[in-house]
C-alpha cells in the first residue's frame, strides 16, 4: 500500500508507551503496518499510513491505543453534518 | 428465530410460498391429501417423481423430486450439498465450487442490484469431512463474502461459522458493528460449537478485528481467536503452514482488478439524481434573448448533458481507475484533474458551436461533477481516513458548490452573448 497514501498529519491514532505491555496484538491486526514492536514496546511506525480502522485499540487488552474510528466516507460524512453522528448511514445498509 | 436455531442452513420462507415453492410429499398440503384419500396421494406421488411420458399433461414433462433435506417453510439452498450429522445436530456440508448461480448472484451485486438483500442463513456450515479437531473459519453471512471464502477452501476439512452481519461484508460488518465481539460468542454459543470440536479456537478474517476484540471473546466463550489472512485465498496456505500468516497476507492491497470492480457500484448510485438533473440542464439551457427556447433548450441543453456525463465518466470511472497514478492526495482534486482532462476534449469536440462563456462554462461544470464523485470514492477505498475525508471535504465542497454556480451563471449569460 504504499503507493497510496493520503492526507499526512490528520489520524487521530495515539499509542501511549507507558501503558504498553508489548503484547503485539495491534501489530497482528493492523491492514497496513502502521505499528510495530520495538524493544518489547508498541511503537507507531507510519502514522500517516493509519486509516482510522480503530482494530488496534479494539483489540488492546490494556487500552494503551485510542484512535477515533469511523468511515472514511465522503456520503456518510455529509450526513454527519445535518443529521448528525446518530442519524446518519451512508449509502444503503449494505454500503461501507 | 427458534426455527432458524434448528436450521440454519434454509432460508426461512413465507408460507404461502412454501406449498408452492417445495411441492414435496411432507408439504402441509400434500400431508393433509394423505390423510383424507389415499388415492389423490398417490396420484400426486407419481406425478412428481416421475417424469410424464405418457404425456398426458401439457408443457414440458415434470422437473427432478424434491430433496429429502427440504422442509416445509424453509428453502434448500442451492450450493448445500448435504448434512453431516454433530453432537450439535445437523450442519450443512457446502460445495466449494461456485456455479452458474452463484457466479449470476455476485455479477448482479457487482452492478449494485440486490446488493442490500444478498445474505444467508447464519449459523453453521462445513466443507470436506470435517471432524473435532478441523478448524473453525468465521465468516459474514453476506453471500459474497461467503462465497469468496468457500470457493477457496479447495478440499479442505472445515467448519465455516457464519455470523449475522446482516448481509454486510467482513470489513464494513465490524466497522458498523454487526461482526462484533457480542455476535462471535452469541453464535458460538448457538450452534453448540463446543459439542462440536475438540479445540478452542476461532479462526477470524483479519480485517474483522475492528468489530472484535479478541481477548473478550475468549472471556466470553472460551475460544480463543486466531487472526486469519485479509484474503480468502491465503487461507489454504495459511492453514497448511500450521497457521502461521505472512506479513503480506496480512496487507490490504487495492490493485487495479479490485479498483475496476467497484466502479458499477459507484455507478448506480448516479441514476437517482439523474432525472432532476436532465430536467434542470435543460431548462437551464432553453433561457435567451428570446425568454425560452424549445430549440436552444434541445441543441446547447445536449451539449452540457454530455459534459455532464463526460464529468460521471471521469470521477466515478477514470478517477478510480487512475487513482494511484493521478497526482495529488486529496480524492477532489484528482477527481478535479480527470475531470478538467475530459472537460478539455468536450470543449475541443463543441469548438464550432460554443463561444467562448460557454467553452468556459462546459470546463467547470466536468471538473466540478468529476471531483465530487472522486471525493465520494473516498468510500470505497481501504487507505482513507475519516478525518482525512472530512478535512478534504471541508475545503472542497465550497469550492464544488461554487463551480456548480458558476456553471450556471456563464451557461446563462452566454445565451446573451
Amino acid at each position: 500500500m504504499k503507493d497510496f497514501r493520503y492526507l499526512p498529519g490528520v489520524s487521530t491514532l495515539k499509542l501511549d508507551s507507558e501503558t504498553c505491555t508489548g503484547c503485539g496484538m495491534c501489530t497482528l491486526v493492523c491492514p497496513h503496518g502502521v505499528i510495530a514492536l520495538e524493544h518489547k514496546k508498541a511503537k507507531i511506525l507510519d502514522h500517516d499510513g493509519c486509516m482510522e480502522c480503530g482494530a488496534c485499540s479494539t483489540n488492546c487488552p490494556v487500552d494503551a491505543i485510542s484512535v477515533t474510528p469511523g468511515v472514511g466516507c465522503a456520503a456518510y460524512i455529509i450526513q454527519t453534518w445535518y443529521k448528525g453522528k446518530e442519524a446518519a448511514s451512508c449509502g444503503g445498509p449494505a454500503c461501507c | 428465530m427458534t426455527e432458524e436455531i434448528t436450521h440454519p442452513l434454509c432460508r426461512e420462507e413465507e408460507i404461502g410460498s412454501t406449498v408452492s415453492d417445495c411441492e414435496t410429499g411432507s408439504s402441509p398440503s400434500s400431508d393433509f391429501a394423505k390423510t383424507t384419500s389415499t388415492g389423490v396421494d398417490t396420484a400426486a406421488d407419481k406425478f412428481i417423481t416421475k417424469p410424464a411420458i405418457d404425456d398426458v399433461c401439457c408443457g414440458p414433462p415434470a422437473g427432478p423430486a424434491s430433496s429429502p433435506s427440504e422442509r416445509p417453510g424453509y428453502r434448500l439452498e442451492h450450493f448445500v450439498e448435504d448434512f453431516v450429522q454433530t453432537p450439535a445436530g445437523s450442519v450443512p456440508r457446502v460445495k466449494t465450487t461456485l456455479d452458474s448461480k452463484d457466479l449470476q448472484g455476485t455479477f448482479l451485486v457487482r452492478c449494485g442490484i440486490g446488493r442490500n438483500d444478498y445474505k444467508i442463513a447464519p449459523g453453521l456450515y462445513c466443507t470436506g469431512n470435517p471432524g473435532p479437531e478441523s478448524p473453525v473459519l468465521v465468516t459474514a453471512n453476506y453471500k459474497l463474502s461467503f462465497d469468496s471464502l468457500r470457493g477457496k477452501i479447495d478440499t479442505l476439512d472445515t467448519w465455516l461459522l457464519v455470523l449475522d452481519t446482516r448481509g454486510i461484508n467482513v470489513w464494513c460488518a465490524a466497522g458498523k458493528g454487526t461482526f462484533s465481539t457480542g455476535e462471535v460468542i452469541h453464535r458460538v454459543k448457538m450452534t453448540g460449537l463446543e459439542k462440536i470440536v475438540q479445540h478452542r479456537r476461532l479462526v477470524l478474517p483479519q480485517l474483522s478485528a475492528t468489530g472484535v476484540a479478541a481477548h473478550q471473546v475468549k472471556k466470553g466463550c472460551g475460544f480463543k481467536v486466531v487472526w486469519g489472512p485479509v484474503r480468502a485465498e491465503d487461507l489454504k496456505s495459511f492453514l497448511d503452514s500450521g497457521m502461521k500468516v505472512e506479513e503480506s497476507m496480512r496487507r490490504v492491497t487495492f490493485s487495479l482488478p479490485e479498483r475496476l470492480v467497484l466502479i458499477p457500484v459507484e455507478l448506480s448510485f448516479i441514476p437517482k439524481y439523474l432525472l432532476w438533473s436532465i430536467i434542470a440542464i435543460f431548462l437551464l439551457s432553453g433561457i435567451g434573448v428570446d425568454i425560452f427556447s424549445f430549440k436552444a433548450a434541445w441543441f446547447r441543453g445536449l451539449m452540457l448533458a454530455i459534459a455532464c456525463a463526460a464529468g460521471i465518466f471521469a470521477g466515478a470511472m477514470a478517477a478510480p481507475a487512475l487513482l494511484p497514478w493521478i497526482p495529488m492526495r486529496s480524492f477532489s482534486l484528482k477527481g478535479a484533474i480527470t475531470g478538467l482532462a475530459a472537460g478539455l476534449v468536450i470543449v475541443w469536440l463543441f469548438r464550432g458551436w460554443t463561444n467562448g462563456w460557454e467553452s468556459l462554462a462546459l470546463l467547470v461544470c466536468t471538473g466540478a461533477i468529476s471531483s465530487y464523485l472522486a471525493m465520494n470514492f473516498t468510500g470505497s477505498t481501504p487507505f482513507t481516513s475519516p478525518s482525512g475525508v472530512e478535512k478534504e471535504m471541508r475545503k472542497a465542497i465550497p469550492v464544488q458548490a461554487a463551480a456548480v454556480l458558476v456553471t450556471v451563471g456563464l451557461w446563462i449569460l452566454a445565451s446573451f452573448a
